[in-house]
């Protein structure tokens, strides 16, 4: 069942026809993503060959999903531009928006997903700067390699994307059931909570890996959810413990303001909360392995 | 981009917050003309980026320009908490103040849009104010489409409880704060203080401002005022070459692709160093998705030029990179840099994994580069590093 994308997800790609939008779209194929569109108003009405598979090119995204019946969205579009197709998105009502741009002005992501609000939030948005979702072996939306593990029974939620492809090869022999990478930037669509909540109803995840990294206080809030809500085991792993106070890290979210935002503080969090967080990576695919053989 | 508090001024001045006059100059001299325009008397004030400048002294009242001069002298070059003061402000000296308050508007991550926070209770670390009397502080969200009109602006005197009489010029002050938070792209702009004085006037005395780098694109403005004079030589050359590089106080280079994964190495370095006399990362270099032998050889350059660094640690994890790509970039690096006549004398550990890995590992055995090891878990390769680092310190 997994969470989110499946079998039956039709994609759409906005921006498929730009260089990056190409490439991935050709990977997404090759996983078996179900890819029905790309999106370019200058290029309506084209199609691109993909190793033989013909993909149609719609002017908006509107039209995509009425002639495709598409369900997913992609949004591989430059920076500038992405607020705006995110918000064509949301206008549109498609039920997933996947935003992978990096790079993105945040008073543009709050822009959209306060327009997401208006329009009463049945766009479920996530990202941006993220590597996507991918649910082995029946759909992969974004850049995550289809080629690391295989189904399984796994939940992973992550807000890096490398540290997602780390996990996932740690476990691969276990597989997953649904890994989600939802972003590194200070505004994100879905959080780690929505995930946990998704992955404890769904009947093929056994187990959940999230992995938190330093800024905000988004696992510490997960940390709570999780002690009301969560009945499967979930075990941890928090990135940043050596970063200094002030500086950036690599994502724009990933910054420790004063004394908040501290790997310390998350992973104390979480512990109170009953999750087992591993100091390392691989620390943290061990804890996973010895829960479910138990 | 945090920015200093000259460029808080001139931001609140271009979008009518209402201000003193004030100038930003770096040698002390200069402070004689400026005095003299503003009738003799100045504040002289060191521009720092760190809060606590008045109690270091960095905060000097001059009853003349030569004062003025005298004061500036002191405090150019002066440290405080270890930011070295290059530039200082000469600004108008204040009315009489008769209060002092607390605006700012702001990123809220928590609930993904904007805040608003208020307190009639200004002057003093908002921070303690929140801890010790919550009650005086007021918290109002603001939507992100929305914005800030008189209506709002109201709703947030209101709700901090502002004195009638200052209610209709602080709505003002907050509605150009808003629009110098929105046309800058800000992450935060705050005011503190915001002084009523004895003319019954309201005057933002002091404010912080740090704008989103990732809206510069649309902001060329941005670019003057990066503080290059701050900037360590090591990331400003990163910089230069789009390297994301951030310069660390330890032994142990690291170059990774991910900023999750690089953060995480640098945390399993440190792990590590706890075993090889505390031995810790010197810097997180995210070469990101790409690793092209180029990038390869930028990030080497940096990373070899640093003299703090003993050993390196590349750590990668070939996602969509095939890690054959990032092997032949490793090389290649290293050749671009020894042919360029750079001393490459650092041991190299190197882990790879993922797409491709075996073919990764074996360009590296085969190339048989006296400098590179191989170790192909992230754990041991961490270890490794830590070991060299400390060998050679």
């Amino acid at each position: 069942m997994a969470i989110w994308l499946n079998k039956d997800s039709k994609v759409i790609v906005q921006g498929m026809t730009g260089s990056t939008g190409m490439k991935h779209t050709k990977l997404m194929l090759g996983d078996g993503t179900n890819v029905v569109g790309g999106v370019n108003p200058r290029k309506a009405g084209q199609t691109v060959d993909f190793d033989g598979t013909e993909v149609p090119v719609f002017g908006t995204v509107e039209e995509a999903i009425e002639k495709t019946g598409a369900n997913v969205s992609v949004i591989f579009v430059p920076e500038k531009f992405t607020k705006d197709a995110v918000v064509e998105a949301i206008d549109a009502e498609i039920p997933l928006a996947v935003v992978i741009t990096e790079g993105i002005a945040v008073h543009d992501t709050a822009a959209f997903w306060a327009h997401a609000g208006k329009k009463g939030n049945k766009t479920r948005i996530i990202g941006p700067n993220c590597p996507g979702i991918i649910t082995p072996g029946q759909s992969n939306v974004g850049i995550i390699p289809g080629d690391i593990t295989k189904p399984g029974r796994i939940g992973l939620v992550s807000k890096s994307g490398t540290l997602t492809y780390q996990m996932m090869y740690e476990l691969r022999d276990i597989g997953f059931s649904t890994a989600v990478g939802i972003g590194g930037d200070p505004i994100i669509g879905t959080t780690h909570i929505d995930a946990l909540a998704a992955f404890q109803d769904d009947p093929e995840t056994d187990l959940i890996v999230m992995i938190g990294e330093i800024g905000g206080d988004a696992e510490e809030r997960a940390a709570a959810f999780i002690k009301e809500n969560v009945t499967k085991p979930v075990v941890g792993y928090v990135a940043g413990f050596t970063a200094p106070e002030g500086k950036t890290m690599g994502h724009a979210g990933a910054i420790v303001s004063g004394s908040s935002g501290t790997a310390q503080a998350k992973k104390e969090a979480l512990e109170a909360a009953g999750v087992k967080v591993g100091k390392t990576p691989t620390e943290t695919a061990k804890l996973a392995r010895e829960i479910l053989s138990a | 981009m945090d920015l200093f508090e000259y460029q808080a001024r001139d931001l609140f001045a271009k979008h009518d917050v209402p201000v003193l006059a004030g100038e930003v100059i770096d040698t002390p001299e200069a402070a004689r003309e400026i005095t003299e325009r503003l009738g003799g008397k100045s504040v002289v004030k060191a521009q720092v980026k760190v809060g606590g400048r008045g109690k270091a002294g960095g905060v000097k009242l001059a009853a003349s320009a030569d004062e003025a001069v005298a004061r500036a002298t002191d405090i150019l070059g002066m440290d405080i908490k270890g930011h070295t003061v290059h530039k200082v402000m000469i600004a108008e000296t204040a009315p009489e103040i008769v209060e002092e308050y607390y605006v700012s508007f702001l990123l809220d991550r928590a609930n993904r849009t904007f805040l608003s926070i208020a307190s009639v209770e200004g002057g003093v670390e908002i921070e303690e104010v929140a801890a010790t009397r919550p009650e005086a502080v007021a918290k109002i969200a603001i939507d992100a489409i929305d914005g800030v009109d008189e209506a709002k602006a109201r709703e947030i005197v209101e709700a901090a409880k502002f004195p009638a009489e200052v209610a209709d010029k602080v709505v003002n002050v907050l509605i150009r704060l808003w629009d110098t938070f929105i046309k800058s792209d800000a992450l935060l702009v705050e005011v503190n203080p915001l002084a009523k004085v004895a003319s019954g006037e309201v005057i933002a005395l002091d404010g912080k401002v740090s704008l989103d780098e990732n809206a510069e694109f649309r902001h060329p403005e941005y670019e003057e005022l990066h503080d290059k004079a701050a900037a360590n030589p090591l990331e400003a050359a990163a910089k230069e070459k789009n390297l994301n590089y951030v310069k660390l106080e330890g032994e142990v280079g690291i170059i990774g692709n991910g900023a999750g994964l690089v953060m995480s190495t640098l945390d399993v370095v440190a792990y590590a160093g706890e075993k090889h006399g505390n031995v810790k990362p010197a810097n997180f270099l995210d070469i990101g998705g790409g690793a092209s032998a180029q990038v390869m050889a930028n990030g080497l350059e940096i990373i070899l030029g640093d003299p703090d660094v003993k050993s390196v640690f590349v750590n990668v994890f070939g996602g969509i990179t095939a890690c054959d790509e990032v092997a032949n970039g490793i090389v290649q690096a290293l050749k671009l840099l020894e042919d360029r006549g750079e001393n490459v004398s650092k041991p190299l550990v190197v882990r790879l994994d993922g797409n491709n890995a075996e073919l990764g590992r074996q360009i590296l055995t085969d190339a048989n580069h006296p400098l590179v090891q191989r170790v192909d878990t992230m754990d041991g390769a961490a270890d490794k590093a830590a070991e060299l680092a400390h060998a050679a310190k």
